[in-house]
């Protein structure tokens, strides 16, 4: 299924690619937010009070999806104002500026530049930072994840992997994809036909019978 | 009381419905294309004859886009490469010789060849066999590339 499968990619940038997989996981990442009027009937679906009858008052404090921030939000601030979440503001900036490789991107938010690039949509007045920030941080750990992705041949990676968020870990597979088509061809094996891994995967897991 | 609220209140909830059918929408479709770009793959990876345990849990639309989408591609290889068409499934790899030498994983019956003989292909049992009848079958599992 490895070779001829080609998924949607996420998109680049402050568009999302709409069928892509990935960029729908990443828009489910929440946002802290408040609500600007009340907003009636809709505690029950937003998380807070008992009865589907209730209202969230004015000014309350809301965590929601970014496709549902994506939606509700208007230039005039009319329903919903989003904040940014702690990482993109200005403390977390500066750890970046200083070293962005110690950082656990992974443990915060697993998409960290899918997610920045989109908060650009929201207008901010910090907006030309953050867009700074993410590209120096991305520029600050690329070194590192190509030199590790085309260094570790059949070895466990999970320990290089561990602190990269989505986009970096895709970068390192495809790293490492190289690596062992390169290792391959030097061994001789480019030539061997291989099982579809469609077929492999059938030997390990049996499809159990369904009823009707 | 919905009169009493106001226009601007009922804005935000058609806003909000529209918003969760949307994602709804949204997240149905890019399922259902992944589905599809599979189904796709099976064709170049697997052969175009798929095996009863994976067309089980393909919907009908599905078998048809699988039936048109081999079609086409049986159509567009027709057209290239003069009189016979080119099968551009096979030879995946580039190929080093004609004939490679194969082990059966499993047993499988009568194999017959272009020159009329059958081979009887049990499991473990190894040959040498022109590698465009094997390709398929290696592709599909049944026999394993050894290479010298």
């Amino acid at each position: 299924m490895s070779e001829a499968y080609f998924p949607v990619g996420p998109g680049l940038g402050l568009e999302e690619n709409f069928l892509s997989l990935d960029d729908i996981l990443m828009s489910q990442e929440k946002l802290p937010g408040r609500a600007e009027s009340t907003l009636p009937r809709l505690a029950f679906a937003l998380g807070q009070g008992a009865g589907t009858g209730d209202a969230i008052p004015e000014g309350s404090k809301l965590e929601i999806p970014l496709w549902l921030a994506k939606g509700l939000h208007d230039s005039k601030r009319r329903i919903i104002s989003v904040e940014l979440p702690k990482i993109y503001k200005e403390a977390w900036r500066t750890v970046f500026s200083a070293d962005a490789n110690v950082v656990d991107l992974h443990k915060m938010g697993p998409y960290y530049y899918g997610f920045g690039s989109q908060l650009l949509n929201f207008d901010n007045p910090e907006n030309p930072e953050i867009a700074q920030t993410i590209l120096q941080t991305f520029i600050s750990r690329f070194r590192r994840i190509m030199d590790s992705s085309q260094n570790a041949y059949n070895e466990d990676t999970s320990a290089l992997v561990a602190r990269l968020d989505e986009l970096e870990r895709a970068l390192f597979r495809a790293g490492q994809k190289g690596l062992n088509d390169f290792q391959c061809w030097e061994k001789g094996q480019a030539s061997q036909i291989t099982a579809s891994s469609l077929v492999q995967n059938y030997g390990k897991r049996k499809f159990t019978d369904m009823d009707g | 009381s919905e009169a009493k609220a106001g226009r601007a209140d009922l804005i935000f909830l058609i806003r909000f419905r529209h918003g969760c059918l949307l994602r709804n929408q949204r997240c149905i479709l890019a399922y259902l294309y992944d589905r599809l770009l599979r189904i796709r793959a099976l064709r170049w990876e697997y052969g175009s004859v798929l095996p009863s345990t994976v067309q089980f849990h393909m919907s009908a639309e599905e078998v048809e886009w699988f039936n048109r989408y081999k079609k086409s591609l049986a159509t567009y290889m027709r057209s290239v490469g003069g009189e016979e068409g080119l099968d551009l499934t096979q030879d995946m790899k580039p190929p080093k010789s004609l004939y490679i030498e194969v082990r059966c994983l499993r047993d499988y019956g009568e194999f017959e060849i272009d020159d009329g003989t059958t081979i009887l292909l049990k499991k473990n049992s190894q040959h040498f066999l022109p590698r465009w009848k094997c390709e398929q079958l290696i592709r599909q599992g049944v026999l394993e590339h050894i290479l010298s």
